[in-house]
C-alpha cells in the first residue's frame, strides 16, 4: 500500500452547519490513489495524535474532507482557512467499500458518517441512499446524493424517524446487491440485523481510536468472527470497512 | 560518520525504530526505505499468539499518548515464518523484542530466535510475572536478573535488557541485570499512566491504565539513561520521547550509545529519517557521533552560593 505524508494546501472551505466543516485540500498523490472508504490522518497543531477523517470525494488533484467538531482537536481543525496547510497522511485503509465487486448498493449514513458514502456512490452504477440526522439543523450533503431519502429523528426534515424504516422499504424491493453503511454503532448494529433478515451482504465502516493510522502500532484493533475464526484486525490497515456479518460491534 | 558498532552489530546509524511502533517494518516503506534506519526493534513477540486488550487502547495527552495494546502479536512461530524472512532481505539490524510469563518462557523464546536474521534479543521485562502475582519482572532486581540469566543460558545472541521506568532505583536494576550477564540495556519503556473521561467518570482506556510515551516522558528518560549508564559498564540504548535530532544528541550525551524512536513516528512518520539527517548535520559540525556518548558534564553542586 502506497501512503504519503504531505503538507497540503487548503483550497476551499465551507461550513455545512454550526459544527460541520467542509474543506478541499490539494493532495495530488493521495487523490490519485484514493478509493471509497479510505481515510487520511491529519496533524492538528498543538495535539500529539493525528485525527482520522474519511475521504469524502476526490476531484483531480484534490480531496474533500467533511468533519464535525467533536472535541478539542476537531475544534482547532475547524479554524482552518483557505491558504493554510494541513499535514495529511494517507490514503489509509486497505479495505474500503467494494464498489468494484457490486454494481448496486443501498448507502446508509448516520450523521457525520454520511461523507464517505458520497465517494462510494460516485463509483456505483445503481444506488439509493438513506441518510439520517438528529434534526433539520444537522442535515448535511442531502442534495449531493442521488436517490436519497433523508430522515430526521425529530421529523423536522424529511422522513420522521431513523434510517431503518426507509432502509427496510428499499430492502423489500430486493433490487440492490449490498448495503454500505457508515455511522454510529447502534445504527450499524441495526443495519447489519436488517441485512441479515433480508439475506443481503453488508459492509460497514468502523471507527476506533488510532495512533499511527497506518498499521504499525496495533492501537486500533477490532474483533471479527468469520467461519467461526476469531481475528483482531486493525481498523486502520485491515479496514476501515468490514463485512457486517463478521464485525463484532461491542 | 554516523555508523557505529553496537554489541558487535554494525549499525549504519544509531537510530532504531522502537518496539511496537513500527510493526515489522512494512508499513512506512512507501515513505522512505526501511534500510534508512540503523535498526528495527520489532513488535513484542510472545510464545503463543495474543489478541491484546479490548479497545479503546489509545488515549491522547499533552505531548504524548497512552497505549494499552496488550502485546497483541501472532506468536513467535508466525513471526519467524511470516515476518523474519522479509526483514532478512533488508540491510538493517533486526532486534527481536520478546516477552514471557516466566524466565523459562523467555528462555524458550530465546532458543527459538537463536537463528539467522536476528541480530540482537531485547527482553521486555516490563511484562507481568504471573507467578509473582503480576508484578513486572523489571520492577525487582532479583526477577530481572533471573530472566536475564535464563536467556543468556539459552542463546548465543547478544542480549539487551529493556528496563521499565516504573521503579524507584533504575541503577539498582541496571546493575542486577549487568551482573546476570546482560550485554546491553535499553530504556525506558512506557510509564504507567491513566486518563479519565470526566463526563463518564470512566478511564479512557478499556484496560483502565496504559503506558505513557512521547515527548512528555523525554526528560524522565534522559535522567534514567544518565543514571543507568553511570551504574554499569555495558552499553545503553536510550529511548523515551525522542522526536528530533537534538533530542537524540541529548539522549546520547546522557549516556546512550544508540537511540530508539517510538511514538514520535505517529505524529510525523518521517521523524526517524529527520533525526538521522539532523544527526548527520550535527556530526559535520561536531565530529564523530561516538564522541558525544556520555559527554554530559555535570554542574558542580556547591551548597554555598
Ligand atoms: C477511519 C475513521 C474515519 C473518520 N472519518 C470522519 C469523518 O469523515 N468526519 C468526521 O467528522 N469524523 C470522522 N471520524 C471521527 C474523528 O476521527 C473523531 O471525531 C476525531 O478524532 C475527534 O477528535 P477530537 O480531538 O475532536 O476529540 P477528542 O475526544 O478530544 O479526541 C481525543 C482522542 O480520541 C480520538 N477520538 C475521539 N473520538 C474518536 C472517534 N469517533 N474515532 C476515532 N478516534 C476518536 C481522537 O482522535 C483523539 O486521539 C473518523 C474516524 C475514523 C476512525
Ligand atoms: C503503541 C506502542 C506499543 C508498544 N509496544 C511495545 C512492545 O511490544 N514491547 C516493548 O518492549 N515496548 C513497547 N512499547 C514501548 C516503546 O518501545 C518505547 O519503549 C516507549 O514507547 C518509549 O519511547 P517513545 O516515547 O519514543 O515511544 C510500545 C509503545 C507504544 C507507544
Ligand atoms: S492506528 Fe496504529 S495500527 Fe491502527
Amino acid at each position: 500500500m502506497e501512503i504519503y505524508q504531505k503538507s497540503c494546501e487548503v483550497l476551499r472551505y465551507n461550513k455545512l452547519t454550526d459544527t460541520v466543516h467542509d474543506v478541499w485540500v490539494n493532495a495530488p498523490d493521495i487523490a490519485e490513489k484514493a478509493l471509497p472508504g479510505q481515510f487520511v490522518n491529519i496533524m492538528v497543531p498543538g495535539f500529539f495524535l493525528r485525527r482520522p477523517i474519511s475521504i469524502c470525494e476526490v476531484e483531480k488533484t484534490n480531496i474533500r474532507l467533511v468533519f464535525e467538531e467533536r472535541g478539542e482537536g476537531t475544534r482547532v481543525l475547524g479554524g482552518i482557512k483557505p491558504g493554510d496547510n494541513l499535514d495529511v497522511l494517507g490514503p489509509l485503509g486497505n479495505s474500503g467499500f467494494s464498489v468494484d465487486r457490486y454494481s448496486s448498493a443501498i448507502l446508509v449514513g448516520g450523521g457525520i458518517g454520511t461523507p464517505p458514502l458520497k465517494f462510494a456512490q460516485q463509483n456505483l452504477e445503481k444506488s439509493a441512499a438513506v441518510l439520517g440526522f438528529r434534526s433539520k439543523a444537522n442535515v448535511i450533503m442531502a442534495e449531493e446524493f442521488r436517490n436519497a431519502t433523508v430522515c430526521t429523528d425529530d421529523g423536522s426534515f424529511g422522513f420522521h424517524g431513523n434510517t431503518l424504516r426507509p432502509l427496510e422499504r428499499l430492502l423489500l424491493e430486493r433490487v440492490f446487491d449490498v448495503i454500505m453503511a457508515c455511522g454510529p454503532k447502534p445504527m450499524l448494529r441495526a443495519v447489519v440485523a436488517l441485512a441479515d433478515k433480508y439475506n443481503i451482504p453488508s459492509e460497514i465502516s468502523l471507527e476506533e481510536r488510532m495512533a499511527c493510522g497506518a498499521g504499525a502500532c496495533l492501537g486500533c484493533a477490532c474483533k471479527t468472527v468469520a467461519d467461526s475464526i476469531v481475528s483482531y484486525p486493525r481498523v486502520c490497515k485491515d479496514g476501515p470497512v468490514f463485512d457486517g456479518k463478521a464485525a463484532v460491534l461491542c | 560518520m554516523l555508523s557505529t558498532t553496537f554489541l558487535g552489530v554494525k549499525l549504519k546509524n544509531p537510530v532504531i525504530a522502537a518496539s511496537g511502533t513500527y510493526g515489522y517494518g512494512r508499513e512506512y516503506e512507501s515513505l522512505f526505505p526501511l534500510e534508512t534506519l540503523g535498526g528495527i526493534s520489532v513488535k513484542g513477540t510472545t510464545l503463543m499468539p495474543r489478541s491484546g486488550n479490548k479497545p479503546p487502547r489509545i488515549a491522547e495527552t499533552a505531548s504524548g499518548m497512552l497505549n494499552s495494546v496488550g502485546l497483541q502479536n501472532p506468536g513467535v512461530d508466525a513471526f519467524i515464518a511470516n515476518e523474519l524472512p522479509y526483514l532478512k532481505t533488508k540491510d538493517i539490524a533486526v532486534i527481536a523484542n520478546i516477552s514471557g510469563n516466566s524466565p523459562e518462557e523467555f528462555a524458550e523464546l530465546a532458543r527459538k530466535l537463536d537463528i539467522d536474521g536476528v541480530d540482537i534479543l531485547e527482553l521486555n521485562i516490563s511484562c507481568p510475572n504471573i507467578r509473582e502475582g503480576g508484578k513486572s519482572f523489571g520492577a525487582d532486581p532479583v526477577t530481572a536478573a533471573a530472566v536475564t540469566r535464563a536467556v543468556k543460558a539459552a542463546s548465543k545472541k547478544p542480549v539487551m535488557v529493556k528496563l521499565t521506568p516504573n521503579v524507584t532505583s533504575i541503577s539498582e536494576i541496571a546493575k542486577a541485570v549487568e551482573a546476570a550477564g546482560a550485554d546491553a540495556l535499553s530504556l525506558i519503556n512506557t510509564l504507567t499512566a491513566m486518563r479519565i473521561d470526566i463526563r463518564t467518570k470512566r478511564p479512557i482506556l478499556a484496560n483502565n491504565t496504559g503506558g505513557l510515551s512521547g515527548p512528555a516522558i523525554f526528560p524522565v528518560a534522559v535522567r534514567m539513561v544518565y543514571e543507568a549508564s553511570g551504574a554499569v559498564k555495558i552499553p545503553v540504548c536510550g529511548m523515551g520521547g525522542i522526536a528530533t535530532a537534538e533530542d537524540a544528541v541529548e539522549m546520547m550525551m546522557a549516556g546512550a550509545a544508540c537511540v530508539q524512536v517510538g511514538a514520535a513516528i505517529f505524529r510525523d512518520a518521517y521523524a526517524p529519517k529527520k533525526i538521522i539527517d539532523g544527526l548527520e548535520k550535527y556530526c559535520l559540525d561536531n565530529g564523530n557521533i561516538s564522541e558525544i556518548v556520555g559527554a554530559v558534564k555535570l554542574n558542580e553542586r556547591d551548597n554555598e552560593w
